[in-house]
């Protein structure tokens, strides 16, 4: 294909997107399209799969069944979203043992929110409410994403999503309606999740060197900065009714803006966490790789099961 | 040499009287865990009653590229639609 014709399939391509239409895995579409989309994509599945790691660590020690049971589904729902996504991604052609391979080697990233340890129970209530919170306001847009199957999974994934952040508010609820040393775990536990929570949600404008291309492919609505306000001006009232403060003295409302005015954020610190210096990126990367190898046998005897009923198959047929 | 589990298409019927759709594939060794998978991965709550799996290299595709010569033909047929016909208006329903 010549230059010319390109640039001409191009223009045709990012038309069809002003037009709303959605492109499809088989459809033409430029090699920076599909680069993108397996790249974002395939973080986020990683992320659902790193995800489930930090509330894996509470489930055996939940305080009742009830808690139980519902972490139990909720670390379930994050597999499954992973999976829909892996599966989504994989139809731009790429295979999912690349995908894995990129997430072990440490070449594609995943939320950096999951390098933060989860050291008391109150933590699955500030993961639920303030994770899942940020996570609700950055997927809900994607819903009406350019490429078909992400937008697709999106959809399945943010209606499942909203229990998440339920039970998570539900459990900070319940502490800061115990005894005091049980509102102070709550309280404890905002401390240490708000600003990463804020972070989670990408690096400001300024520094957000995929933004503009992402807006016109429609993988992003909003930027970084406004949805970080959005989650801000949400969550604040909520926090009110919990009777917890949140962890920033510069945190005020603007009678003006009509939105909170919030500190500064340590982006120096999203950098180190990013990079790999966070409290546990080796840990996560490091559990989420035993298990990979740990689980090969079961992979390969499955493999070899279903091989060998198949030649049995064959050879009852002649 | 380990061999990768082959890809797998789902489909799921939410309730009788509805088709089956397309809800999205995952990786299986065979067809019986390719089902058992899906029931996990697809239908958490209550989504089916249903499901189909197919293993992905058994479906054929039509190729978006020749789109024209595969469905522009009944673009110029609007015969074959009812507003076609010129009718009087005293003939209500029909």
């Amino acid at each position: 294909m010549s230059e010319k014709e390109i640039k001409n399939l191009e223009a045709i391509f990012e038309a069809r997107i002003a037009r709303d239409e959605k492109i499809e895995p088989k459809d033409w579409m430029p090699e920076k399209y599909r680069q993108t989309h397996i790249r974002q994509m395939s973080q986020h599945a990683h992320s659902e799969i790193i995800g489930m790691l930090p509330e894996g660590n509470w489930i055996t020690r939940a305080p009742s069944l009830r808690r139980k049971a519902a972490l139990l589904a909720k670390v379930q729902d994050e597999a499954g979203h992973g999976l829909y996504l892996y599966s989504a991604c994989e139809t731009l052609g790429i295979s999912r043992d690349e995908l894995y391979e990129q997430l072990h080697s440490g070449k594609a990233k995943y939320s950096s929110i999951f390098n933060y340890p989860t050291i008391t129970w109150a933590d699955m209530g500030a993961i639920g409410w303030l994770v899942d919170g940020a996570a609700i306001i950055n997927q809900v847009p994607l819903c009406n994403t350019s490429f078909g199957p992400y937008a697709r999974a999106m959809v399945r994934v943010c209606k499942e999503e909203s229990f998440h952040q339920r039970q998570g508010y539900e459990i900070m609820l319940t502490l800061c309606r115990g005894t005091e040393e049980q509102k102070a775990m709550a309280q404890d536990a905002l401390n240490r999740w708000w600003w990463p929570s804020l972070m989670m949600l990408g690096p400001t404008d300024a520094e957000s060197i995929h933004t503009e291309q992402s807006m016109k492919w429609k993988l992003k609505r909003k930027s970084n900065d406004e949805l970080r306000q959005q989650f801000i001006d949400q969550t604040v009232p909520q926090a009110d009714i919990l009777g917890l403060t949140i962890p920033d003295p510069d945190l005020k409302w603007n009678e003006e803006t009509g939105h909170y005015d919030f500190g500064e954020i340590d982006w120096d610190e999203f950098w180190q966490v990013v990079k790999g210096h966070g409290p546990c990126n080796k840990e996560r990367l490091g559990a989420r790789v035993d298990a990979w190898n740990n689980g090969k046998w079961v992979r390969d005897a499955a493999m070899a099961y279903a091989e060998k009923k198949e030649a049995n198959k064959l050879k009852q047929a002649i | 040499m380990s061999k990768n589990w082959p890809l797998w298409e789902i489909f799921v019927r939410s309730k009788n009287g509805l088709e089956h759709r397309h809800f999205g594939s995952l990786h299986a060794a065979d067809a019986e865990m390719a089902l058992e998978n899906a029931r996990d991965v697809y239908t958490r709550r209550n989504e089916g009653v249903s499901i189909w799996v197919v293993e992905s290299k058994n479906i054929t595709a039509s190729n978006p590229e020749h789109n024209g010569e595969m469905f522009e033909p009944a673009q110029d047929k609007v015969y074959r639609h009812p507003t076609f016909y010129d009718l009087p208006d005293e003939v209500k329903h029909m």
